[in-house]
């Protein structure tokens, strides 16, 4: 068989359970997205062309703030911007690392379908394999990864629809559970990720409650904080190369 | 929100993801050595999905300010903290936390 169709069944092989993973979480995705557009059509839409999840469910509070005539059309796209940048800025570390890790004759035109790709579980599981990663391989890894994240995220869509509201509510937290899932396991390894994050919920949750500090969106306060926090961590604590571990799920 | 407002908003969303993954992998072939920055973008995930889960996970089922208002999130939070403590799994922290969820909004009859 051809070496190009091995590497690509290979990274089908490796893609899916992470493409299961994602039919699950998107599912939760799916079914908030269509609280608030009210179309399986543009729910499913927002998943085919961003593949991100916690960028995906910030996004929708962007689209939630807008559609409630919170914000105008203008500062609706500012902070979707923002948001999108802020949130995914992660991926730019990523996609750093993941340029070392592809062989050297990926083409450039190879290299913008690849970048689509770059999520924290297919990132992973690109470090992890043995030697220089060949362009078939990422897009075997991609496939059902999109497949997976397109179809939960209908299939959430849809079910939100007929299913009772109390269910909907109740599937709603399998988002936050998956979020407290990937950073609470970092919280007992890293103790200064432990103090970042009870300190970001706390003052989350004043800025939220407390009247004099309530003075921004929800879409933006993510920003704010996340910029502020991370910077101050980043000063306090900084991370030199051979001392760092970057190990996202 | 028209259509086209929304094919708006969604060209930013995906343009703007699509390009903080892309550039890098195109332009930059060296890794970042900067310790700040480096340490910067290692807490950026966290402190981001600790915003968006605080307070809204809390609020999942609230439509008052009443204690009882958040009981059903605080025991979601609760149940998926344990439960990724014990299983590391975040299918299994996703079920139960929903679950929990479930049974309280049935029993407070919500």
């Amino acid at each position: 068989m051809n070496r190009n169709v091995l590497f690509y069944l290979r990274g089908v092989r490796d893609g899916l359970p992470i493409g299961l993973g994602y039919l699950a979480v998107s599912f939760a995705f799916g079914i908030q997205a269509n609280q608030l557009l009210g179309s399986i059509f543009q729910s499913f839409s927002i998943s085919a062309t961003n593949l991100t999840s916690a960028g995906q469910f910030a996004g929708l509070d962007v689209f939630r703030n807008f559609a409630t005539g919170t914000v105008t059309l203008g500062a609706a796209l500012l902070a979707m911007a923002m948001t999108q940048v802020v949130i995914n800025l992660r991926y730019c570390l990523m996609s750093c690392a993941l340029s070392q890790k592809l062989s050297p004759n990926v083409t450039f035109w190879q290299r913008t379908i690849i970048a689509f790709g770059v999520t924290d579980e297919i990132f992973a599981v690109s470090m992890a394999y043995k030697g220089a990663v060949q362009a078939p391989y990422s897009f075997g890894l991609m496939t059902l990864s999109i497949i997976g994240w397109s179809t939960g995220t209908t299939l959430g869509a849809w079910a939100g629809q007929i299913l009772p509201a109390t269910c909907v509510t109740a599937l709603a937290m399998a988002l936050y559970a998956m979020f407290i899932a990937i950073v609470l396991p970092a919280t007992i390894e890293d103790r200064k990720v432990l103090g970042v994050v009870i300190l970001s919920a706390i003052i989350s949750t004043l800025m939220a409650y407390v009247d004099c500090l309530n003075v921004m969106s929800s879409s933006w306060r993510v920003i704010f904080l996340t910029v502020v926090i991370a910077a101050g961590a980043a000063v306090l604590f900084p991370m030199p190369p051979q001392s760092s571990k970057e190990k996202m799920k | 929100m028209s259509n086209l407002q929304f094919s708006l908003l969604l060209l930013v969303m995906a343009g703007t993801t699509y390009l903080i993954r892309a550039l890098p992998i195109l332009l930059i072939r060296k890794e970042i050595t900067n310790a700040y920055i480096r340490a910067f973008l290692y807490y950026v995930p966290y402190v981001t999905l600790t915003v968006m889960t605080f307070p809204a996970a809390l609020e999942i089922a609230a439509e008052g300010t009443t204690v009882s208002d958040f009981l059903p999130g605080m025991a979601g939070v609760l149940t998926a903290a344990v439960t990724a403590f014990v299983t590391r799994s975040l299918m299994l922290a996703a079920l139960f936390s929903s679950l929990a969820v479930w049974l309280l909004l049935l029993c407070i009859g919500g």
